[in-house]
């Protein structure tokens, strides 16, 4: 069952064709990746199905429902969640409050309940400190909860980002080059990190991602773009012996590694 | 030395002693002296001291309010000067009261607003026009000037008032960002000061630059505001609910959603925060207090014009923000009373001093160079010093502390973190 549907999507920026004519089909509970070489229009895809830029024509459908001109906001309250490939944390905040930040739609305490501090509210604050507290455990950053998040290491504010995502309670989490910057040590982690949250809290996961070996690994699905077209789909095996992804990305060597 | 402090520190005993004997010690010798300035600023700053010990929040706001309430006033009462001390302290608390709301703009959301002064005209023009003969030239119903009864209602309107023209300036400027947000702020600063100055043809509302004169004095119970000591206690009380507000919403969804807002906008809106509606409750609420304190003003100097509504008052709310640490309520309360104190006593008082030598023949100053004119040199000092040493500002903002027992108490099996994880995910 497809989860997420994009049709024949297009994003042009003045001259330039960001995106041309994308479809993509996402079925539930899978794990799908973005590949292709720099500027191939992978984050231009995700920006436009979590509503930060508009698309100039096509259709993005969660559940069968269009998502084209919502709000960011609107997006991530219907499911969407996300990470950002140059790591976008609220920096001058705690650890636990970034992940608190993340469960904003879920509170429903307004002004009057905060100003009287009712019952409901303090209930629902505790409830959402121990939830924070909870994914932090969740992706090994639990030690560091009362830290500042622009003084953690790189590849903890990659998971912070992760754990601040799950906070929304997403149905379709969209990761933008999770393991950059990372060591293979955290690479590999991270891949079982990936592989957990689909296994345990049933998620669909979509990934842009450079490190081959991530993407062969945990990948079900993969999507090849290159100067804003999809030039081919498929599983990892026929992505590593497609001639159009080998000449345009991959590079002869893909084919005899692994 | 280092384990001398570690001592103090610990010992909640020792401490208490020492506050207690400078509060007692300040209090005598504001009481005694006549008019002694040194005296009442320090008595004042117990309250600083106040706040780094170590005892309980409910202990400190016990002792400060008692130091507020009962002995500031007393102390003061003895001297000739008790009124003049009494409009300080006022001042020093309409200012923090505007101070706490321009931090919620620009401290907590991010959002520099150079035409916060704007919001506090507005407060202080609600009231004036109807507590004066004023409004008699355009509403065609009632009887003008409204009783000082309805002072009390007007904290609410003007509040009320200053929170729609909060959204009202909101809704377009929300459009730009970073400096042209700053830029566009200051033309409403100045705009709203300029309809004021003008509103008084075709249709004389706010009497233009002559100002509204006589405005009613508050009443309570038939009794009239009319004393800088009356209007300290209507200050008091405001300022104490100001702060009680700030901090419940500064440690909610509410701050946390504008601190995210102010730290990264794309990952906000990405976390579901509505950026367009976080903003202009920003904007609202910071107006909010800024009206309510403008009400207060207008009764308090039973006069309101233009004049005292110029650029140069948004900057000095913005220099008291700075100052005390952007995003810090604390810090924002002392930069308030330290600039306010440091306008309306430490220059006058030291061009007073200047003007006595001056004709006394020991020195000659220039009118020009008096202490009392340099305000904005003064001010861009404080700027410049503290964005290049200090940029967090005197008490920088504190980020809350968990506590690690409370956060673990939600998990049923600790070591088994991620299964717990699992089922609250889905069930909660």
């Amino acid at each position: 069952m497809s989860i997420l549907t994009v049709k024949q999507l297009t994003k042009q920026f003045g001259g330039l064709i960001a995106n041309n004519n994308i479809d993509m089909d996402v079925q539930k509970g899978s794990i799908t990746a973005v590949i292709g070489p720099n500027g191939a229009g992978k984050t231009t895809l995700f920006n436009m199905v979590t509503g930060v830029y508009q698309p100039t024509s096509g259709d993005i459908l969660l559940n069968g429902e269009s998502l084209v001109g919502l709000k960011p906001h609107q997006v991530a309250q219907k499911g969407i969640s996300r990470t950002f490939q140059n790591i976008r944390l609220f920096g001058a905040m705690t650890v636990l409050e970034n992940v608190m930040v993340g469960m904003h739609t879920h509170l429903r305490s307004g002004l009057f309940h905060t100003i009287f501090s009712t019952p409901l509210m303090r209930k629902e604050e505790k409830e959402a400190k121990q939830e924070a507290y909870r994914l932090l455990q969740y992706v090994g950053l639990e030690s560091l909860y009362n830290e500042e998040a622009k003084n953690l290491p790189y590849g903890a504010q990659r998971k912070l980002e992760i754990a601040r995502a799950l906070a929304t309670k997403p149905k379709v989490l969209l990761l933008d080059e999770p393991a950059a910057g990372m060591n293979p040590k955290e690479t590999a982690e991270l891949t079982k990190l990936i592989y957990d949250m689909r296994e345990q809290l049933q998620l669909t996961i979509i990934l842009i991602e450079h490190d081959m070996k991530l993407v062969m690994e945990i990948s079900e699905h993969i999507i090849v773009l290159d100067h804003g077209e999809k030039i081919a789909e498929g599983t990892p095996d026929d992505i590593r012996n497609n001639e159009k992804v080998i000449e345009a990305y991959l590079g002869k060597g893909a084919t005899t590694a692994s | 030395m280092k384990k001398w402090l570690n001592v103090f520190e610990q010992n909640k005993r020792i401490q208490a002693t020492l506050i207690g004997a400078y509060i007692a010690t300040t209090f005598i010798s504001l009481y005694l002296a006549q008019k002694s300035v040194v005296a009442f600023l320090l008595l004042l700053s117990s309250l600083l001291f106040l706040y780094f010990t170590s005892f309980s929040n409910r202990v400190k706001w016990g002792i400060g309010i008692l130091v507020l309430s009962v002995l500031l006033p007393l102390a003061a009462s003895q001297g000739e000067a008790y009124q003049s001390y009494m409009e300080v302290a006022t001042l020093v608390g309409i200012y923090i009261a505007m101070a706490l709301g321009l931090n919620i703009v620009v401290g907590l959301a991010g959002l520099l607003d150079l035409g916060f002064v704007a919001f506090f005209a507005i407060g202080a023009y609600t009231y004036g026009i109807f507590a004066t003969a004023q409004a008699n030239n355009f509403m065609p119903f009632g009887k003008y000037p409204l009783s000082g009864e309805s002072f009390w209602i007007f904290l609410i309107v003007g509040c009320v008032v200053a929170a729609i023209f909060g959204v009202l300036l909101g809704i377009p400027v929300l459009r730009v960002k970073g400096d042209y947000l700053a830029i566009v702020t200051l033309g409403f600063g100045e705009i709203i000061r300029i309809i004021f100055n003008n509103l008084d043809k075709p249709v004389n509302i706010t009497n233009g630059a002559m100002g509204l004169a006589s405005v009613q004095p508050p009443k309570l119970f038939g009794i009239e505001f009319m004393y800088p000591s009356q209007f300290y206690y209507v200050v008091l009380v405001i300022l104490l609910l100001t702060i009680f507000i700030v901090r419940r919403l500064e440690y909610s969804k509410i701050g946390r959603a504008w601190k995210a807002v102010r730290e990264n906008e794309i990952a906000a809106q990405a976390m579901g925060i509505p950026l367009v509606r976080t903003k202009l409750m920003a904007f609202a609420v910071g107006a909010s207090f800024s009206g309510m304190m403008g009400v207060v003003f207008a009764a308090k100097q039973t006069f309101v014009d233009p004049t005292s509504f110029t650029l140069l008052e948004s900057i000095t709310i913005l220099v008291m923000v700075i100052l005390g640490g952007m995003g810090s309520v604390p810090g924002v309360i002392l930069g308030a009373a330290l600039v306010t104190i440091l306008n309306l006593q430490v220059l006058t008082e030291l061009t007073n001093w200047l003007n006595q030598l001056s004709l006394s023949g020991v020195v000659h100053i220039p009118d020009a160079l008096s202490p009392a004119k340099m305000q904005r040199f003064i001010f861009g000092l404080i700027l410049i010093v503290f964005a290049l040493y200090r940029p967090q500002g005197l008490l920088p903002a504190k980020n809350p502390r968990f506590d690690e027992k409370e956060l673990k108490s939600g998990v049923t099996n600790v070591a088994d973190g991620k299964e717990g994880a699992k089922g609250v995910y889905f069930n909660g």
